[in-house]
């Protein structure tokens, strides 16, 4: 399996009067087509880790590598071009831009990118929703969206790109039971059916358990799943 | 560019109420700002205008600059002379023929040549001084600042037989005179001569109307006692701009101070640029205060949007992105509020030009204000505007595309 996204001594320490680590020592290796579930404790530094694998925050310490790729030489822009091509974010609150709507919302990566023309953004845009199950929903603001309806719309702008590699913090975190499920399914047909590596945070173990490994952090050290293949989730920790 | 556009246009239409005034502080601003340099420009180039239209662009007079050298300074290398005045040539200017013909020779425009010298009017027991201007009847016409202001009479009536004079309306009241009366010319060498009234003027000038009085040259010469002798040549020039070039020209040759009207005005001139100055600092200023409408709402609108401002971060914008977007918004503002200040100038300018009052008391002078229309006023107060609001806009586009998209999606979540 391929390597997609590699870390070394991954550090992030808040300089702050009483310095906080967020994330300490986390070396991990994460390959291609891999549905990896974060988990720990409230506070144990899982958003922190995952920002600092989606280059949103510089580590204090420590090496991102993706597809080969070390990210501490780049620079703010170099970094900006990494995460529109090869990340999407999916928060657990949707962060669409509220002004546009869903199909709007999901062209912004593509006309930031600008690899298409513009009808084809649009059929890819409404391509994207409708496999979300959102194709009556093209043309619907946010605040006409239920929040699982939300939260689809943030996981096809995530997947504007085609990005190789997508993140997840808590994404069914502020939905219902149901709403959750489904947007569950969606991240593991993309790993299944389109071959995409997802990395999501989760508090529910039972999801994690579903999932093809487990990454678990206790006071923002990993504790199990560093390397592909370890600790597979059905062994608890 | 297009997508970053688009996302400032539904930023600042979502603060619409913000953005109006924020608009409508530009507006007024390059309105004003139009209004009041039309109005300024114009009273500068009416000004000017006058100046140009009233007084000879080129005067020549029997005065030297500098006291002529002493014979002891060509005898002696040490002598050293000083406190010396020019002296008062009786003669005028000396050879007037042959520095006129020079001077005809190669003048771009009109020139004529008069004696001016001190009397004294009477008439039936009044006296008023007066400055006795021998004039040649046929050129002074093209020189003569009061052409435009017969109101009865003419110059060529100098020439129509018999000793005749043309004298303001002032000093006709206040010597009691009028059209066809005789009235006796009184020079500061004791010589009077008898002179018909065959013309009278008003300039609006009370120095003039008062005081100025033209005879033929001939007769001044005889009543001063100045045989052939002329003292001043006025030159009207094609190009009133080329009069420092001509004075320059004609004092070196004929070495008699001849001055430039620039130079004759050159204080008035000077406070006509400290104006500009000023002008150009209010407007300034006026743009000030529009900046802070435009920082204040593009302040809001980052502070708003930081949450979008993050995940757009997110997706793979870069900081200077956000910068454009910002900018943008304060530079979209302006331009609406440009053109609607363009309307609000322009209004105001034709308004103003329509205004009619009147200066004098008598009701006869209906003066419009004077108003110089050019675009050059619609770009400048145009490139003000843009220029504030792109660093009103730039300032708070800065901190907001520095901000840390990890703090704001954090404290979002
Ligand atoms: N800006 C900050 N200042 C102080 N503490 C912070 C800051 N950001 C995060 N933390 C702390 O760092 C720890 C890790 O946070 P986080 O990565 O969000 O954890 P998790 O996502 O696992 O709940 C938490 O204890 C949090 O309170
Ligand atoms: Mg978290």
């Amino acid at each position: 399996m391929n390597t997609l996204i590699e870390t070394k001594d991954l550090t992030r320490i808040l300089r702050e009067a009483v310095p906080v680590a967020l994330v300490r020592d986390v070396s991990l290796s994460i390959g291609e087509r891999e549905f990896v579930a974060v988990t720990g404790p409230s506070g144990s530094g899982k958003s922190s880790l995952l920002y600092l694998l989606g280059l949103l925050d510089r580590p204090t310490d420590g090496t991102v590598t993706i597809r080969g790729r070390d990210t501490a030489l780049m620079d703010e822009d170099e970094r900006a071009a990494m995460r529109l091509v090869n990340i999407g974010f999916v928060f657990q609150f949707h962060f669409l831009l509220p002004e546009f709507t869903a199909r709007e919302n999901v062209e912004i990566p593509m006309r930031k990118l600008r690899h298409l023309g513009r009808n084809e953004m649009r059929q890819r845009a409404s391509d994207l929703l409708a496999a979300l199950g959102l194709a009556d929903h093209l043309d619907k603001r946010p605040d006409q969206l239920s929040g699982g309806q939300r939260q689809r719309v943030a996981v096809a702008r995530a997947l504007a790109n085609d990005p190789p590699l997508i993140l997840a913090d808590e994404p069914t975190g502020s939905l219902d039971s149901q709403s959750s499920e489904q947007v569950f399914m969606i991240l593991e047909k993309l790993v299944r059916e389109q071959g995409k590596t997802v990395i999501a945070v989760t508090h529910d173990l039972e999801m994690a358990s579903r999932m093809d490994r487990r990454l678990h952090l206790i006071d923002g050290r990993l504790t199990m799943g560093a390397a592909t293949g370890d600790f597979r989730s059905t062994h608890e920790p | 560019m297009r997508l970053i556009f688009d996302i400032a246009l539904t930023h600042i239409s979502g603060r619409g109420r913000q953005t109006i005034v924020a608009m409508l502080g530009v507006a007024v601003g390059v309105g004003f700002s139009i209004a009041m340099a039309a109005l300024m420009q114009g009273g500068q180039d009416d000004f000017v205008r006058q100046l140009v239209d009233t007084m000879p662009h080129v005067q020549v007079t029997d005065e030297h600059r500098t006291a002529r050298r002493q014979p002891a300074e060509d005898l002696f290398d040490a002598a050293a002379i000083s406190g010396l005045r020019p002296r008062d040539d009786r003669r005028g200017i000396i050879n007037p023929t042959a520095a006129l013909s020079w001077i005809g020779g190669w003048i771009p425009g009109r020139f004529a040549a008069t004696l001016k010298s001190q009397g004294v009017m009477r008439y039936s027991g009044q006296e008023v001084g007066a400055v006795v201007i021998g004039i040649d009847p046929q050129a002074e016409p093209s020189v003569s600042p009061i052409i435009g202001d017969f109101k009865a009479g003419s110059f060529a009536a100098l020439a129509a037989g018999g000793n005749n004079v043309v004298i303001g309306d002032t000093m006709a009241s206040r010597l009691g005179a009028k059209l066809g009366d005789t009235i006796t010319a009184v020079s500061s060498e004791g010589l009077s001569r008898r002179f018909k009234i065959v013309g009278l003027f008003h300039t609006g000038t009370t120095a003039r109307d008062e005081g100025e009085t033209y005879v033929l040259q001939k007769n001044a010469q005889i009543l001063s006692a100045r045989p052939n002798a002329i003292n001043e040549i006025n030159i009207k020039l094609d190009n009133p701009n080329a009069a420092p070039t001509v004075a320059r020209r004609i004092e070196a040759e004929l070495g008699y101070k001849a001055v430039a009207w620039q130079e004759a005005n050159e204080s008035i001139l000077e406070a006509l640029v400290v104006r500009n100055v000023i002008m150009y600092t209010v407007v300034a200023a006026i743009m000030l205060v529009a900046g802070f409408g435009i920082f204040n709402i593009i302040s809001t609108i980052t502070h708003e949007k930081a949450r979008d401002i993050a995940i757009m971060k997110s997706l793979g914008f870069t900081e200077a992105d956000m910068r454009v977007l910002f900018v943008l918004e304060g530079v979209a503002i302006a331009t609406a509020g440009t053109l609607l200040g363009w309307a609000l100038g322009f209004t105001m300018v034709y308004a103003l030009s329509l205004v009619h009052f009147e200066i004098s008391t008598t009701g006869r002078e209906m003066t419009r204000l004077p108003i110089a229309w050019s675009t050059l006023h619609y770009l400048i107060a145009a490139a003000f505007a843009l220029g504030t609001a792109a660093v009103a806009g730039y300032l708070p586009a800065r901190r907001a595309a520095r901000a840390n998209p990890v703090d704001i999606i954090r404290g979002a979540a």
